[in-house]
């Protein structure tokens, strides 16, 4: 276990070091013009317009932060050597992995906080005073980490046996597949054919499920959140970055590095 | 009788070439060797010989095609017997946003240290490789030399029993190869096993209990330095010095190299005393008298030029 946290723990401080975190200041940016113009043009949906802008930009630069510095977690340093010293140091190679894992999501995690942070202080600043139903935005930016997570776990995955490019284009066609799992499963009714409908059933249960994170409306208007979907979302996130971790130890694990 | 440091079984590492990587090059193949407990074993090839693919598969880097390799006694697979075993690899690069006293802090961490230790332990390892007022500065700002230093320090840094050096003195200045020469000769002192690669003859004649020569992914022979090149004498070489220009002198100086005001003359070993009869009545002033053994160098340019015209041979016969 020590390994593994020594790990995260730098992988976390190289993602600091390398500033990683200035996306905040843009995020702040953001959110600071939008809470002044929305302010001055909308008809009492303020909350509404920020909320969702707030959700959509964690997600986005969450998402780009996974996909891009998430190809780069095992390849780069396959790349510069840096495993070599590592790797004759008394460490399983499941347990870098792991911990590199667990170093970007910590990154992601403490990185998110702070844009919700942020967008909680814009909404203070348009409305004045905040409500129980703002929950909801809380649950919404948990959602979106959970995802986060997948996508690294995936990311991390590709990173292991391809080169960075392709594993970012891997990573961002399965996030893209993931948006449409509801389509995949209800081509009954389309011309596609029974064997592609069949097909399409089936790949739509191995790719990760990325539509049942998407609660930004109901945040974005206040509806509450059921508890079972928080609990549905923990273990669907946990159980698929599990098994994604597995697989990228099972390659990883007989990899031959250059 | 002291235990086996290092011992490979028919070790081989073949490594998929082509398109769809349908070929194999051979990098290495059935190396069975062993190195003994408390001694300095040089590795020594030129360029593309195996050294690193042998070393690397021992750390674990890469995994052989087929054989096997222990250290300590314990099969190379066990991530355990990295504990006692510390690797310096070829030109290391390490996290360039770290200090030097981070990474060894980084790298301590993996030995279960606790932080007084960790923090007593990277002082020490700093001192040692004489970079205790650089420690505190980012690797991305050290020169080669600086970074094989870091190098060696996070080899060094757990005490380990066995030390594995790819090419120690590769990038260092005649200062820097000194200090490192000397801190090889210390681990030997304390009686660690040191494994190192190396090209540079020198080194190995001057460091080395045992050396084994590796040409072409094959090992072509192990033994003590003097050994390996065989101990027989090749003649004796004589240095003198001479103005005569009688008949006399004139007929050695015909069988004699100048170089300079000084001649050098080459003779069989059981002739020595009749030539130097000979110099003396010619009026000539002895130098030095001296034994002409091969040199490591020699030894390995031979088995160099061996294994190019048998590759040469097989392209040859491939061709036809």
């Amino acid at each position: 276990m020590n390994r593994i946290f020594s790990v995260a723990l730098n992988t976390f401080r190289e993602a600091v070091r390398d500033r990683v975190l200035y996306n905040l200041v843009f995020f702040a940016l953001l959110m600071m013009a939008a809470a002044i113009f929305v302010g001055q043009i909308s008809l009492g949906i303020e909350s509404t317009i920020i909320v969702s802008l707030g959700l959509s930009a964690i997600s986005i630069i969450g998402l780009l932060i996974a996909v891009f510095i998430g190809v780069g977690l095992v390849s780069k340093e396959m790349d510069k050597r840096t495993l070599y010293a590592l790797l004759s140091k008394p460490i399983r190679r499941w347990e870098f992995l792991v911990g590199k894992f667990a170093g970007l999501v910590l990154t992601l995690t403490v990185n998110t906080a702070a844009m919700a942070a942020g967008l909680f202080l814009a909404l203070l600043f348009v409305k004045r005073t905040m409500e129980n139903n703002d929950t909801a935005i809380l649950v919404a930016v948990y959602f979106i980490l959970l995802k986060i997570a997948i996508v690294v776990a995936l990311a991390l995955l590709f990173s292991c046996f391809t080169s960075q490019l392709l594993a970012i284009l891997f990573t961002a066609g399965l996030y893209l597949a993931g948006l449409f799992i509801h389509e995949m499963r209800n081509l009954s009714g389309s011309k596609v054919s029974p064997a592609m409908q069949l097909f399409f059933s089936w790949i739509s249960y191995i790719l990760p499920n990325f539509e049942n994170f998407n609660i930004m409306a109901a945040a974005a208007h206040g509806k509450s959140v059921p508890e079972s979907l928080i609990l549905q979302n923990t273990a669907y996130a946990a159980i698929y970055c599990l098994i994604v971790l597995a697989a990228a130890s099972v390659v990883f694990s007989r990899r031959n590095l250059k | 009788m002291p235990g086996l440091a290092i011992q490979t079984e028919n070790l081989t590492k073949d490594y998929p070439t082509g398109f769809l990587h349908m070929k194999a090059k051979r990098s290495l193949e059935s190396l069975t060797m062993q190195v003994e407990e408390g001694e300095a074993f040089g590795f020594l090839g030129p360029n593309g010989a195996g050294k690193s693919t042998t070393i690397k598969l021992l750390m674990g880097i890469i995994f052989p095609t087929s054989g096997s390799a222990k250290i300590l006694g314990r099969p190379i697979s066990d991530v355990e017997m990295h504990r006692n075993v510390g690797y310096l690899p070829e030109q290391p690069y390490f996290y360039d946003y770290l200090t030097a006293a981070e990474v060894l802090d980084y790298f301590a961490r993996f030995y279960g240290f606790s932080p007084a230790e960790r923090k007593d332990r990277v002082a020490k390892m700093l001192k040692k490789v004489g970079l205790e007022t650089a420690g505190k500065i980012q690797l991305r700002k050290y020169s080669k030399g600086m970074l094989q230093r870091v190098g060696l320090a996070q080899a060094i840094l757990h005490d380990p029993k066995v030390v594995v050096l790819d090419e120690p003195m590769s990038g260092l200045d005649p200062i820097g190869r000194r200090e490192v020469r000397d801190i090889i000769l210390e681990l030997k002192r304390e009686g660690r096993t040191v494994l190192f690669s190396t090209h540079i003859l020198t080194d190995a004649e001057m460091l080395c209990d045992k050396v084994g020569v590796i040409v072409g992914g094959k090992l072509q022979g192990v033994g003590r330095p003097d050994e390996i090149v065989g101990l027989k004498s090749q003649g004796m070489e004589i240095l003198f010095e001479t103005d005569a220009t009688n008949a006399k002198s004139t007929a050695i100086l015909a069988r004699a190299a100048r170089s300079g005001t000084r001649y050098t003359l080459r003779v069989p070993e059981d002739s020595l005393y009749a030539a130097l009869d000979e110099l003396k009545a010619a009026g000539a002033k002895i130098a030095s008298v001296s034994q002409i053994k091969p040199t490591l160098e020699e030894y390995f340019m031979h088995l160099v030029a061996k294994d190019r015209a048998q590759a040469a041979a097989v392209e040859v016969g491939d061709n036809k």
